[in-house]
């Protein structure tokens, strides 16, 4: 089931004027900045089918920008998010593609600064609600909703239960976990949708475990 | 957990609860959350609804491209002169659900129900009751716990996104929506609410999204207006003890399949239907500067 609370439908919250265009837009935009885990230098988006034809009117482009800066679905400033970005002295810039999506609502997002960069692919699948099926190349399922992290790691045997175990030992729940590489033996990726929120403290511990690169949270 | 509107009637009837108990029961369970935090979350939602009405009926609101605004205004006006011919409750949740529109469409603060293209109906009709029978609050919480509850299921099964389905998933899922919480807060049983979603959502399959510039206003504002009154009469319709003769998810189901063949053009493209009429495309170039089919 996509959609589990009651409050992926009568919600959210939000500023017109789609749930889909804009604050789905919005949070797509977020979980990049949250990925990202800083205000990025500059900012590149794909639109793709719906989003490709209407950004303009549905305030697609404000809504994704405004989430980068972290802003919620909610959040009035949403409405002048290009200005913003402008005075913080982001680059920023919107193509338009033909190519044809799985799902008409895609975004692709890339985010840079000169430390790194940052690519997601997010779609906006009604009511405001969204999935990221893709990161840096990495494919994968999240809602975005529940607290999740991203591990990525070495591609060796016992990463993945060091991850599991140590968050055993935290009493966090694993509700959706996902694995994917693109060559044997080289980097990979853990998606994990837990139950609880993830105090920094285990994350520090993922993150100093073997073979773990690097660890990023999403919170709800 | 009901996966479906039998299972949904089905859990409500063995344990003689109303739809919304199951609902809230769910989402406590669901999120580990107490009565109360889901209630108060609700209650939220339902306080920014108020908002947004009471702005729509009282402000001159208007939006940025000038298609929409102030017709909330307009029928709350006519309504007082007392020549209506559809009658106070109606033309009440018909104003109120175009001011919720018409204040989405302004970028003004709302809250989806089941989508912001939609939002107009349920609190439209909601807001309209409270004046003919006035509720408690928690009765008024209950009906966004209903509403939700059938959305639930058919964005489960079917979809509630105009994009995916065209405009029959969002103002049509509203309708129904609408239609069943309504029967609730007016006595009615589930299995009632469940025949008055079906009575709803039967009469706007096949509704296509064809917004003009893309812009969620022309036609969805007077959508959200149609789909309050199509709400009120499938309620009144089920409540009289007239029935369905296709079964609830059954019509959800068709509005699924018809969905997925309905055109992409008539899928929140811009490309066809309102869209496309010369009046459509004037606009458009009238907003943008140039036309969405040239670009």
């Amino acid at each position: 089931m996509k959609f589990r609370s009651v409050f992926d439908i009568i919600g959210p919250v939000m500023i017109g004027p789609s749930s889909s265009h804009t604050a789905g837009a919005a949070r797509i935009g977020r979980v990049a900045r949250h990925l990202f885990g800083r205000e990025p230098k500059a900012i590149t988006v794909s639109l793709y089918g719906s989003f490709a034809r209407t950004y303009k009117g549905h305030g697609t482009d404000v809504a994704l920008i405004g989430g980068v800066l972290d802003f919620d679905t909610y959040d009035e400033r949403i409405v002048n998010a290009l200005t913003i970005a402008k005075e913080k002295k982001i680059k920023v810039r919107f193509t338009e593609e033909d190519a044809v999506t799985d799902h008409p609502n895609t975004a692709r997002i890339h985010l840079s600064d000169e430390k790194g960069e940052l690519e997601l692919v997010g779609i906006s699948i009604g009511g405001g609600k969204i999935e990221v099926i893709e990161l840096n190349g990495f494919a994968l399922g999240l809602s975005g909703n529940s607290p999740a992290i991203l591990v990525v790691h070495n591609d060796r045997f016992g990463a993945i239960a060091g991850v599991s175990n140590t968050l055993a030992k935290h009493e966090i729940n694993i509700g959706h976990m996902n694995v994917s590489r693109k060559e044997k033996g080289k980097e990979a990726l853990m998606t994990i949708e837990v139950d609880q929120n993830i105090p920094q403290v285990v994350l520090d511990e993922v993150e100093s475990l073997p073979n773990i690169i690097q660890v990023a949270k999403i919170s709800d | 957990m009901f996966r479906n509107v039998a299972e949904l009637v089905e859990l409500a009837q063995s344990k003689n609860k109303p739809i919304s108990e199951i609902m809230i029961e769910q989402e406590m369970d669901f999120r580990g959350n107490t009565r109360e935090e889901v209630y108060n979350q609700m209650k939220n939602n339902l306080v920014v609804m108020e908002q947004a009405v009471e702005r729509g009926i009282t402000e001159d609101v208007r939006s940025h491209s000038g298609l929409t605004g102030g017709d909330a205004v307009l029928l709350q006006d006519y309504m007082k002169s007392g020549n209506s011919l559809s009658g106070h409750t109606m033309l009440d949740a018909v104003s109120k659900a175009i001011a919720t529109n018409e204040v989405n469409a302004a970028m003004g603060t709302i809250c989806a129900t089941p989508t912001a293209g939609s939002a107009g109906v349920v609190p439209g009709t909601l807001f309209a009751i409270r004046e003919k029978v006035n509720p408690t609050e928690e009765q008024m919480v209950r009906y966004l716990f209903t509403s939700g509850a059938f959305g639930f299921v058919v964005a489960n099964n079917a979809s509630i996104s105009g994009a995916a389905g065209g405009c029959q998933a969002e103002v049509g899922s509203a309708t129904g929506m609408a239609a069943a919480a309504i029967v609730e807060l007016m006595g009615g049983t589930p299995e009632q609410s469940s025949h008055a979603f079906a009575i709803a959502l039967k009469n706007m399959l096949g509704l296509v999204c064809d917004p003009v510039a893309g812009l969620v206003e022309v036609p969805c504002v007077k959508r959200n207006a149609m789909g309050a009154s199509n709400a009120l009469v499938a309620a009144d319709m089920s409540l009289a003890g007239i029935t369905s003769r296709i079964p609830c998810d059954e019509v959800i189901d068709a509005m699924y399949k018809i969905g997925q063949t309905m055109p992409s053009a008539l899928r929140e493209t811009a490309q066809g239907g309102l869209a496309a009429t010369p009046t459509g495309r004037e606009l458009e170039a009238k907003i943008f500067g140039v036309s969405l089919d040239r670009k």
